[in-house]
């Protein structure tokens, strides 16, 4: 106990100093990226660029994407870092991100730029960073004490054997929970997958917060199947959680993470610098780390606990539409599940 | 009449008026400010639609058409009742374990009732996960119901409303009459009849009390239902939902006026109760002490120090919690999670921030909550505006930490608003945390006043002493207790509470507290409890000084007390 003391005494005096450096630029950047990440990110970008301290404002992606759309009239972010693609065409939309050419945004793969700078020649609004991807989280210690088996598919998820042991997030508030909404749509078309969300919603036991929350409560055995994203999935594998990471074979819902700048930043310059560096190949590098597809070709390597094929098992997502249909998508979807909702 | 005429609007003319009239201006105008202009920006946003157009009760006929927000009304009132019946029936017998039975060790038993209030009452909830959860040690006692929705909440609730609803009983059941024990014994009455003919009766008004802070405290608190509340929607969490996971605020305004229904009434009836109670107890009453009587004695001393034992496991439980390294796969111990990873790594600055913030609370509020209850009940005149001031300093207590929280959202936010730069700083939070809890520690100093003699003031200024200088000289340090407690207290509930302050913090001003909630939501609950577990030490250490320095003051500098 008393070296437990020490140690916390220790930690209490010492880290409060250690974040507070004296820096020239400050950049509020609204961002959905995996918090346990945030630290990883600010640290590379000011290695080349130590003068720009970032100011992460962090949420999960419905909650950043509903308050970019609240303080439309009085915006707070300067730059977005790391928000689905689905939400940047909404602010896109509303006319809320400036047009800006990173240097060297021509070398990215174009599926991962806004369209309109292949299409029309006109500076992207946003530029993609990685590909997340959906995944099932099976927990095989309780799926084996509990009698589940493991699924293999999203039809799986609907059997009666796993009544009360699967969680998914809530696409209201979750970008992972969102992808999986509009991916089914995108796989059945729209009356299919209402009527598969209905039955999924019979054996969901809890709709979660966030994307991370469901492989979280599958890692530690308070639920057997969590529906979440592969990056989560595999670094909680790594970590030693007893679970397997099912990809379904009908295919993988997926969204964008994607940067841009926020229309009336009185920090344009520095906003820029940020935005040219999210572009380049150290930042791609970065984002390989966690995720397994990026924006700069041939920066990819394989991760460990992802499938080598996993370009292929994703669906050929339309971004386009899911970002018009957000709105009334979720709005039904409260109407008819929204009980079980923490 | 012409006298008292005058004496209303001229009371004195000197400087000393003077400075009087404006101290109670400012302590009418930061209540103004900090309660009544918030909330009535509230009450007008409910009205409104998304652009500002005043749109009459449409947002309310919205909500009571949407059946999964107006649901949450039947299972609030559930959970609330429940924990009523629950916390009022075990507080009661702890109580009467103290105050009219023989069991022994009686003041550790108090102090370890009072530990959940230093817990932030996301601890229980995280508690109740690793006891109750899939995984939990005691799962198979829930017969298969599941931990994460009413039964959860009910139980988290309980923990951290014990220690109020027995501090209450405790005070409530002290005051007994040994005569008319005496009288019933000598008539041959049996035990069980003095008790339900004296005890009950005599107790009355504490219970009625007791029953509803208890439910006013179970139906608004947020944390509970947000860690474990699963499936289960309460109108706390609905309000948070609505502002800011959709930033639907009018949405937010709505819930919020109507989780304040429920409060309000509870604070009408406690302040008719409270105002009934007072002439209970005659002065020729004397103290009852209990006999030895070891069936009695035994029995409470196992029924009270089972419920310390459960308040024990439950604390433990969350530090065990927070030291396993990957529960429950991995339990060898660690205090990685002390690094809080979760939060980008600026998890100690949340606790940095909410330790400033508190203090400033501790502080500010002690002197602003001192100062204006001694203007209200020590200084003459302006009678009508020290009534106000004293009217205003109960309101607090009727308004739930999330809809105040939210009505500084709409007030503070305002472009227009001069105080608009307050919005986001930790001014903001000072400020929304000591309103929230400012009216006990009005209660405690206007009883702490009462107990002073009125002539210290007329002598004072007999002598032609200003009265800052009786202030200073005599009033505060014979108060140094009462002022204590009101600045520890302030303390601990600022560094505890979330409701209040989860709509007003910003990057570089979350609280420790906040923080429990967002590591929770993105699945580092570990780390959510390390957070937790070192909320409850902080305000451990806090509360222990403070007993140090009570106890040092008490047996020196207040050697007075026990003269008489």
């Amino acid at each position: 106990m008393t070296r437990l003391t020490s140690c916390l005494m220790a930690a209490a005096i010492g880290l409060p100093f250690l974040g507070t450096a004296a820096s020239a630029t400050q950049l509020t950047v609204y961002t959905a990226v995996e918090s346990d990440d945030l630290q990883k990110y600010a640290q590379r970008f000011n290695e080349a660029h130590p003068e720009i301290e970032i100011r992460w404002v962090r949420d999960s992606t419905g909650v950043i994407t509903a308050r970019l759309l609240a303080e439309k009239d009085n915006p707070q972010a300067d730059v977005i870092w790391g928000l689905a693609a689905t939400s940047l065409l909404i602010l896109e939309e509303e006319g809320l991100l400036e047009r800006y050419a990173p240097a060297g945004v021509e070398k990215l793969d174009t599926k991962f730029v806004d369209p309109a700078y292949s299409r029309d020649g006109k500076d992207p609004s946003w530029v993609g960073m990685d590909a997340w991807v959906a995944a099932i989280c099976y927990n095989t210690v309780e799926g084996a004490r509990q009698g589940v088996p493991q699924p293999t598919s999203w039809e799986d998820l609907t059997k009666p054997e796993y009544r009360g042991h699967v969680i998914m997030p809530n696409p209201s508030s979750s970008g992972t929970g969102y992808l999986d909404v509009a991916g089914w749509v995108r796989l059945w078309g729209e009356e299919k997958a209402w009527d598969y969300m209905d039955r999924l919603h019979a054996n969901i036991s809890r709709y979660t917060h966030s994307g991370s929350a469901p492989c979280n409560l599958a890692a530690s055995g308070e639920t057997v199947v969590g529906v979440s994203f592969a990056f989560r999935a595999a670094r909680l594998k790594s970590q030693g959680a007893p679970i397997e990471i099912v990809f379904p074979e009908e295919g993988l819902g997926w969204d964008m993470e994607a940067a841009a700048i926020v229309t009336g930043t009185g920090k344009a310059e520095a906003a820029r610098t940020l935005m040219d560096w999210a572009v380049t190949r150290e930042a791609n590098e970065l984002y390989n780390e966690g995720y397994a597809v990026v924006a700069y070709p041939g920066v990819a390597k394989p991760i460990e606990n992802y499938p080598t094929d996993i370009v292929e098992r994703m669906i050929d997502a339309d971004f386009q539409w899911a970002a018009l249909n957000r709105e009334r998508v979720l709005e039904e979807w409260q109407k008819r599940y929204d009980g079980k909702t923490e | 009449m012409r006298a008292i005429h005058q004496s209303l609007l001229v009371p004195s003319v000197s400087a000393e008026g003077v400075l009087r009239l404006v101290a109670l201006l400012l302590g009418v105008a930061f209540l103004a400010l900090g309660l009544l202009l918030p909330l009535a920006t509230m009450l007008l946003k409910s009205l409104q639609d998304r652009s500002g157009d005043f749109v009459g009760l449409a947002n309310f006929a919205r909500y009571f058409q949407t059946p999964a927000l107006a649901g949450s009304i039947a299972n609030s009132l559930t959970v609330a009742l429940i924990t009523t019946v629950i916390v009022v029936g075990l507080a009661f017998l702890c109580a009467y374990g103290i105050t009219r039975t023989r069991m022994p060790g009686k003041r550790f038993f108090r102090m370890l009732a009072i530990l959940p209030i230093l817990a932030p009452s996301l601890l229980p909830a995280i508690s109740m996960v690793y006891l109750f959860g899939n995984q939990g040690w005691f799962r198979d006692w829930l017969m298969g119901q599941s931990i994460y929705g009413p039964i959860g909440i009910v139980m988290g609730m309980s923990f951290w409303i014990f220690p109020h609803a027995l501090m209450i009983l405790t005070t409530a059941l002290s005051n007994s009459d040994a005569r008319l024990y005496e009288a019933a014994e000598a008539l041959g009455t049996p035990k069980w009849r003095s008790f339900f003919t004296i005890t009950l009766p005599a107790a009355r008004y504490g219970l009625i009390s007791c029953a509803f802070v208890v439910f006013t405290l179970a139906i608004t608190d947020f944390g509970v239902p947000k860690i474990i509340g699963g499936q289960y929607n309460v109108l706390a969490t609905d309000v948070y939902r609505q502002v800011v996971g959709q930033q639907n605020f009018q949405m937010g305004a709505v819930v919020s006026v109507i989780l304040l229904i429920p409060a309000v009434i509870s604070f009408i009836v406690d302040r008719l109760v409270q105002r009934r109670q007072v002439a209970q107890l005659s002065a020729r009453a004397v103290p009852w002490q209990p006999a030895p009587n070891p069936v009695r004695d035994w029995t409470f001393t196992i029924l009270c120090y089972g419920v310390g034992g459960i308040i024990l496991v439950v604390i433990g439980t969350a530090i065990y919690a927070s030291l396993v390294r990957f529960w429950p796969y991995n339990l060898s111990l660690t205090l990685t999670h002390y690094a809080f990873q979760g939060l980008a790594g600026s998890g100690w600055e949340a606790w940095t921030n909410s330790l400033r913030m508190a203090a400033a609370v501790a502080l500010v509020g002690t002197l602003v909550v001192f100062v204006n209850a001694w203007l209200i009940e020590k200084s003459g005149g302006y009678r009508p505006l020290r009534q106000g001031l004293h009217f205003m300093a109960m309101l607090p207590m009727a308004v739930p930490g999330m809809v105040l929280g939210l009505a500084y959202i709409f007030y503070f936010n305002q472009p227009g608003n001069p105080l608009n730069w307050l919005y986001g700083t930790l001014a903001i939070l000072v400020l929304n945390t000591l309103v929230h809890y400012y009216t006990v520690c009005h209660l405690t100093s206007i009883t702490a006043l009462k107990q002073l003699d009125p002539e210290f003031e007329s002598v004072g200024a007999s002598l032609k002493v200003p009265f800052w200088t009786t202030f200073r000289r005599v009033t505060l340090p014979v108060s140094l207790p009462a002022v204590l407690d009101i600045s520890v207290y302030l303390f601990v509930n600022a560094m505890t509470t979330v409701s209040g302050v989860v709509f007003l913090y910003s990057t570089d001003t979350r609280l420790a507290s906040v923080a429990i909630m967002h590591l929770d939501e993105a699945g580092y609950f570990a780390s959510a409890a390390a957070m937790a577990v070192l909320i409850f030490f902080t305000s451990l250490v806090v509360k222990l000084l403070h007993a140090a320095l009570t106890y040092a003051l008490l047996t020196k500098a207040q050697r007075w007390r026990n003269a008489g």
